[in-house]
């Protein structure tokens, strides 16, 4: 899988409330509604201009918070390609890889990767290129990427027992 | 070498001999928690193509998050979630007349040592305080367990956190988990097991240990855990559903880190917006106005919390400028504290006591902020937004904290109190 987008670069504790506002956990439902309020308490423009494809970068503990999965569902609704980085929210983490959006942890994300930049991420590989350069960061392992390949948890779980009842 | 507490558990739950650190496995768990988000579950539920649930015994059910609901919206979701829990024969339902499902799941005694409970909500991880592994998970992952029965999980690094006392008068168990999240910061503990020892803890009740475990997930951690010992069994023997095993580390297991902390000289914490790593010192912020006080939550709407409350505002009125909302954690903490008079005393010096639940904790209801107002709560969360508005600031610290602070108008150091 590799990835090409524009970078939305963020800082550290990303939290879900930003993310995803609790006051709409249970009046919204339709995740095309959900895209339209991504990031709405940390960057109002987010949602308005992001495109299809578009990378966001992120410091430490991207997602803390609320086990909510809208966090990860508005994201990947408003188009947006993975979320790269330095480190996740262990809810977070397998939210987004459930949802089928790849998580990437990527140590030097914050240093390295410039806001607005194009740049191209090979998930195989485990490799950013961006302007500064190509840096690795680890794969995500067999397991994580056999989800996001189906789609996310919930595909991949239709495809286990469909093997599993034939 | 010995093993951690969390590789024992994930070692029986996997039905494998031993796991390691960083090893994936499937569990089954013994219970799951899920709340008002159980109608979205129920619908990823339906859309697997998987007719009844794996075990209509394990789920554990509560309405919580807006209750009685507050629109018609949330009174769809709630219905909803009832014809879900008719139709799978879901037995162990808590309807709205039940409290927060973390306080309601420990009372109804399916938390127990040595048990495996997977939780739709991140602070799951409360019920280490009775010696469970518990884990908070998503949405998608709870309708997986529901069609499949199992999931997998990452076998954590232990963090060891001793703490030394004993605690100075008017100092909480709230006061010391804010001290950690501070020290440790919001990612200090990120996919790690916390384990509490240490004199602090030994001497700490079983609600304040939830308070504890409660917050682990402010830093982060996967799980919160206190090894279970007298107090625990006390509190479990009246409630639990099924006789249990105590599971701990051992003495040669290999912790990550141990960090020690000396809590003898603690003053009462306050967390300031918008993180619930922004801890200082209550003096630092001492003489902040605020518009509204909470005294409830996951994390201190206990009985033990509303006593706090009440010993400071016995005899005493809120101040005109302050709105002091009360939230029992459960009915069985209502009854109580309506028993004990403790009710009766925060009404006569002018909070309002609500119903038990969520309340405004997530903004979704019920003591919503204006915009520019401040609130002291003893809630576990404080991200901007949190209480429902962008431009509003939440303070979080203990109850006594609080209480005084209500009194006051503004942030007030409870010990000028007692
Ligand atoms: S009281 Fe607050 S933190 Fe606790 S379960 Fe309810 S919404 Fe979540």
């Amino acid at each position: 899988m590799v990835l090409r987008g524009r970078v939305w670069k963020y800082g550290d504790d990303v939290n879900t409330d930003v993310i995803f506002p609790g006051k709409y956990t249970y009046t919204i439902t339709d995740p095309k509604e959900m895209a339209a309020h991504a990031l709405e308490d940390l960057d109002p423009d987010f949602a308005g201009s992001v495109k299809a494809g578009d990378l966001v970068v992120a410091g430490r503990n991207f997602g803390c918070g609320s086990s909510r999965e809208q966090a990860a569902t508005c994201l990947k609704e408003a188009g947006v390609g993975a979320v790269i980085a330095e480190s996740f929210s262990r809810i977070y983490f397998r939210n987004a890889i459930n949802q089928g959006m790849p998580a990437i942890q990527f140590k030097d994300a914050s240093q390295y990767i410039e806001s607005g930049e194009e740049i191209t991420v090979d998930l195989g590989k485990g490799e950013i290129t961006c302007k500064a350069g190509t840096f690795n960061f680890p794969p995500l392992s067999e397991f994580m990427m056999g989800i996001l390949e189906d789609g996310g948890l919930v595909p991949h779980t239709k495809k286990v027992l469909r093997k599993s009842s034939t | 070498m010995g093993k951690t507490f969390a590789e024992k558990i994930l070692a029986v739950k996997s039905g494998q001999d031993e796991v390691s650190v960083g090893q994936i496995v499937d569990v089954s768990p013994d219970a799951t928690l899920s709340h008002d988000n159980t109608a979205a579950i129920s619908k990823i539920f339906e859309s697997i193509g998987v007719e009844k649930i794996w075990d209509p015994a394990k789920p554990v059910i509560v309405l919580d998050h807006c209750v009685p609901a507050a629109t018609e919206k949330y009174a769809s979701n709630h219905k909803t979630i009832r014809e879900f829990v008719a139709r799978q024969g879901i037995g162990n339902f808590h309807d709205i007349n039940a409290g927060v499902c973390h306080q309601v799941l420990a009372e109804q005694g399916h938390a127990l040592p040595g048990r495996l409970i997977l939780g739709s909500d991140s602070h799951t991880t409360s019920y280490g305080a009775l010696g469970a592994f518990a884990a908070g998970i998503g949405r998608s992952e709870m309708a997986v367990i529901f069609a499949t029965g199992t999931l997998w999980l990452r076998v954590p690094e232990t963090l060891k956190l001793q703490l030394e006392g004993p605690l100075p008068d008017g100092v909480e168990p709230k006061d010391v988990v804010l001290r950690l999240v501070g020290e440790l910061g919001a990612d200090g503990a990120l996919y790690r097991a916390v384990e509490y020892t240490g004199s602090v803890v030994e001497e700490m009740s079983v609600g304040g240990r939830m308070t504890l475990c409660n917050m682990a997930a402010e830093m982060g951690a996967k799980i919160g855990y206190v090894a279970p010992d007298k107090k625990t069994a006390r509190w479990l023997e009246k409630r639990k559903r099924a006789d249990y095993e105590v599971v701990i580390s051992d003495e040669d297991a290999e912790f990550e880190q141990v960090l020690r902390f000396d809590m003898e000289g603690l003053a009462p914490q306050v967390a300031k917006p918008h993180t619930v790593d922004n801890v200082c010192g209550v003096d630092e912020v001492a003489g902040t106005k605020i518009q509204q006080a909470l005294v409830g939550t996951c994390t201190n709407g206990r009985l033990e919390d509303l006593e706090s409350a009440a010993r400071i505002l016995s005899g005493k009125k809120v101040h005109r400028d302050v709105r002091l909302l009360v939230f029992p954690a459960s009915m069985e903490v209502y009854r109580e504290a309506l028993d004990t008079g403790v009710i009766g005393r925060l009404v006569d010096a002018g909070a309002v006591i609500m119903n038990p639940g969520c309340g405004p904790c997530l903004g979704a209801h019920e003591g919503a902020l204006a915009p520019g107002e401040v609130c002291l709560s003893t809630a576990n969360r404080n991200f901007k937004g949190r209480m429902g508005c962008r431009e509003a600031e939440v303070y979080l610290a203990s109850p006594l904290t609080v209480a005084a602070s209500a009194v006051q108008g503004e942030i007030t150091d409870p010990r000028e109190f007692l």
